[in-house]
């Protein structure tokens, strides 16, 4: 797999538009080129090589190219976007979109994302060894769909709104999410490992959440259902027993929520509802 | 400035000119018989289709409900944008563009007139800062008139010249420009939650039907003699079985019309022309309209075709809209306008596996194709209610070719094909027919005598396609004709460039056209002040705020009534 490794010069005064750093805008050109191909910083189109400096080579198919991205990208935002094939990993803590609208490759991100990462993608695998912002895996503003397939991985904590409208696909999250996980999703799976935000699942149609951790509450707009020994995600067994809730029951949903008996004795109340 | 089209093929029906290689001299934003050619700048635009401005009289581009339409629809923005240039602004929208965008896609389709259907009267206000930010193109505004409390009771009691007077006094304070009339009693009885469902129907509270405001606005329209008869959205609309409604409104006012002047336009017909009890039998009734129409000199319509795609459904017929946010239980915003009217928005996604939305498509062509007369069908997509302006290429395509037709048809559900007419019409339009529908006859229709002609006197809005009318035949190259239809080689306005090849290069301010419209004094002096007592009443602004000086437009053309009044 070639490489190509971009540092950022420094941290800029601006936003700046990274739609261009996808293995298929970067494959088969030259450094020269890539250096030449020009993007928007803040209201001015500007050159790469003002932002970035380039090492390493590119490749002929955008599927045998790793773009390497260094230094703190925290103003840049939709690295990765609509991209298809090939890899990118960023070393450091990167701005809003990441993998916007992406259909296929790798993003690994060695730091912290902020937010709407992966929003509207549809294929594709997005690692994130850090924390992520707000409304990952979201659809974009106003529109009815959010994630329809693919994986995100999040290591740390996740913001509010996680799975937004979601359609497909997979979210893991390794810490917390905040509230409103799991809002208006339609299908998919979210799995958090740590402690979920209040209004889990709200207004959900289908999928499936499953919280290790800790909830504040179920909303009374779920029914329990039963306790599961087990259940599974991505086709890994996950080890429970779990409360499962169905719902939301004001949209007519049949959403799944798996809720850790262990770590929330404050819901025994509920088991008396099962029928 | 002096200029000189030259050694294009004019189309100019107006002035019966048909494909003929021809000369066009402008000077000082006026089609003149010759400039001096020394001194002028000549352009030559060799084999290429030389013809007016398109003047579009249905297009919702500005006012209120455009923009709730615009704020909530922030998908519809971000995939669909224009990069500022030299003399552009930025801008976003596919299916409901932001202002200036509108004006220069408008321009780049070689549009150069376009008329706002719809506003309420008290956010005419807002209609018109949208107007002033419309670069380019001449527009104007048409207030809605169909379920105005002031309007219903003065025809309900019979006082027409009273009801002419609140009009002219209202039609002047606001700058409109013709009288619009959108589900006439419906809206209003939605809004007491009723319904009208049928044109002789009571309006419940009103004690008058749909009929008797039709009738009752077509006569005030003649009284002040405005230069474009009464615009109708009529009831039912999109409604399975709704062309018998339409066809009564229509013969409603047969009676009223004098000699071959229309004395209705019924818009957007599409959505009135089911036939069928649900919408699983939904079926096309446009043979039923168009032999109306082909039969009646008092009627004209536009067709409101539908593009396959995703678009946003906007319309001061609040009902229709909640009916179909109930259907696609999607987003909605619904818009109370006082005693004037209501409006909703709802975005929807016209599909081609959809049985009822390929009838509606069927349903377009068939009205533009089944009417003989195209002086008097005018295409429209309704924008954006059938689909986007910028579309109107593929709409001609289709008018233009069988094939191009065909090729759409044959993916269309089977029943659909089945229960619609539009696979046994071989009709083709030519470029004069084209010209006429889109220029030429909307310009008559909408009393504009210097627009849609290239006669000398004219205003020098011309439109250049690159496009060879003797050599293309659009019937098999129909691809050719919507790539050059697009793309305007050169648009004029006022004798000024303002596209060349397809990009805009100056964006000039056009015209906001109203009627100054006026009463006998003595009938005016009773009513104002009765306007003014019951305004105090209903109203959330006072009457002097109500008024928009002639200084708030950006370029005020206003127009003389046709006739006095009496």
């Amino acid at each position: 797999m070639a490489e190509l490794k971009l540092k950022i010069k420094a941290q800029p005064p601006t936003p700046i538009e990274g739609e261009v750093l996808t293995p298929d805008n970067l494959a088969g050109r030259s450094v020269n080129e890539i250096l030449n191909l020009e993007t928007w910083r803040g209201n001015r189109r500007v050159k790469l090589s003002e932002l970035f400096t380039v090492e390493g080579e590119s490749a002929s198919n955008p599927s045998d190219l790793h773009i390497i991205l260094e230094g703190d990208l925290r103003k840049v935002r939709h690295i990765g976007a609509r991209m298809s094939a090939g890899k990118i990993t960023i070393n450091g803590p990167v701005g809003t979109f990441v993998g916007f609208e992406m259909s296929g490759g790798t993003i690994v991100v060695n730091g912290d994302a902020d937010a709407f990462l992966g929003m509207g993608m549809s294929g594709g695998v997005i690692e994130v060894n850090g924390n992520a912002g707000d409304a990952v895996g979201s659809g974009y503003w106003g529109t009815r769909c959010g994630m329809r397939g693919g994986l995100i991985v999040v290591k740390g904590n996740v913001g509010a709104e996680l799975g937004c409208w979601m359609k497909d696909g997979t979210i893991k999250v390794g810490g917390n999410a905040d509230v409103f996980a799991g809002v208006r999703m339609q299908g998919g799976t979210i799995f958090v490992a740590g402690d979920a935000g209040a209004k889990l699942g709200a207004a959900m149609t289908n999928g499936k959440i499953v919280v290790l951790g800790n909830v504040p509450n179920i909303l009374p707009s779920f029914h329990i259902d039963e306790i599961r020994p087990n259940t599974k995600v991505d086709g890994d067994k996950i080890q429970g027993p779990f409360y499962v809730f169905y719902g939301d029951i004001t949209e007519g949903g049949n959403g799944k929520l798996f809720i850790s008996v262990g770590k929330n004795p404050h819901l025994k109340y509920r088991e008396a509802y099962i029928l | 400035m002096e200029y000189l089209l030259k050694n294009g093929y004019v189309v100019d029906p107006a002035n019966k000119i048909d494909c003929e290689r021809k000369d066009i001299a402008i000077k000082d934003g006026k089609i003149v018989e010759s400039v001096d050619e020394s001194r002028a700048k000549v352009i030559d635009v060799k084999d290429m289709l030389v013809m007016p401005g398109g003047v579009d009289l249905h297009s919702h581009i500005a006012g209120s409900k455009v923009n709730i339409g615009r704020l909530f629809r922030p998908e519809d923005h971000y995939k669909d944008y224009e990069v500022k240039s030299g003399v552009k602004r930025s801008g976003v929208g596919h299916s409901v563009p932001s202002v200036f965008t509108t004006g220069y896609r408008y321009a780049i389709l070689g549009y150069t007139t376009v008329f706002e259907p719809a506003t309420p009267p008290l956010k005419t206000v807002h209609t018109h800062d949208e107007l002033n930010d419309i670069p380019i193109v001449d527009k104007a505004c048409f207030p809605l008139f169909g379920n105005n409390w002031f309007v219903m009771e003065y025809i309900r009691d019979g006082k027409l010249e009273e009801c002419a007077a609140y009009i002219a006094w209202l039609m002047r304070s606001i700058r409109g420009y013709a009288i619009k009339v959108v589900d006439p009693g419906g809206v209003e009885a939605w809004k007491w939650g009723g319904t009208v469902q049928d044109f002789d129907q009571e309006v419940p509270r009103f004690g008058i039907t749909p009929r008797e405001i039709v009738r009752g606005l077509v006569k005030v329209n003649k009284m002040l003699g405005l230069p474009h008869p009464i615009h109708v959205h009529a009831n039912q609309l999109g409604v399975p079985g709704n062309y018998k409604t339409t066809l009564r409104t229509l013969d409603a006012v047969k009676d009223l019309a004098a000699g071959d002047k229309p004395v209705i336009h019924l818009t957007h017909v599409q959505f009135n022309a089911y036939g069928g009890v649900d919408y699983l039998s939904i079926s096309s009734r446009a043979d039923a309209i168009a032999d109306y129409v082909n039969k009646n000199q008092h009627v004209t319509i536009d067709i409101g075709q539908v593009i396959f795609g995703d678009t946003t459904t906007m319309t001061a017929d609040g009902p229709f809209e909640y009916k179909l946010f109930t259907l696609l239980r999607g987003k909605w915003a619904n818009a109370d306008v006082e005693v004037e009217t209501g409006a909703g928005v709802v975005p929807i996604t016209y599909s081609r596996s959809n049985y009822v939305h390929a009838v509606m498509w069927c349903i377009g062509l068939e009205l533009a194709l089944l009417i003989n007369d195209p002086w008097r069908v005018f295409i429209t997509t309704d924008h954006p209610n059938g689909g986007p302006f910028t579309e109107y290429p593929r709409v001609f395509s289709w008018l233009m070719s069988k094939k191009a037709r065909d090729r759409v048809l044959k993916r269309l559900p089977r029943l659909a094909r089945a229960r619609t007419n539009l696979k046994d019409i071989d009709r083709e339009y030519t470029f004069y027919e084209l010209a006429i529908s889109t220029r030429a006859a909307t310009a008559k229709i909408l009393g504009l005598s210097n627009k849609g002609h290239l006669g000398v006197g004219a205003d020098a809005d011309i439109a250049v396609y690159n496009i060879n009318p003797k050599e293309v035949n659009p019937s098999v190259d129909y691809k050719l004709v919507r790539q050059a239809f697009s793309r305007a080689y050169l648009t004029m306005k006022d004798g000024e460039i303002v596209v060349k090849d397809g990009e805009i290069v100056a964006a000039p301010v056009g015209r906001t056209y109203w009627v100054n419209t006026k009463a006998p004094k003595d009938v005016e002096d009773v009513v104002i002040p009765e306007v003014q007592k019951l305004f105090e009443d209903y109203y959330t602004v006072r009457f002097e705020n109500y008024y928009i000086p002639e200084s708030y437009l950006a370029c005020s053309a206003p127009i003389e009534p046709l006739e006095p009044a009496g």
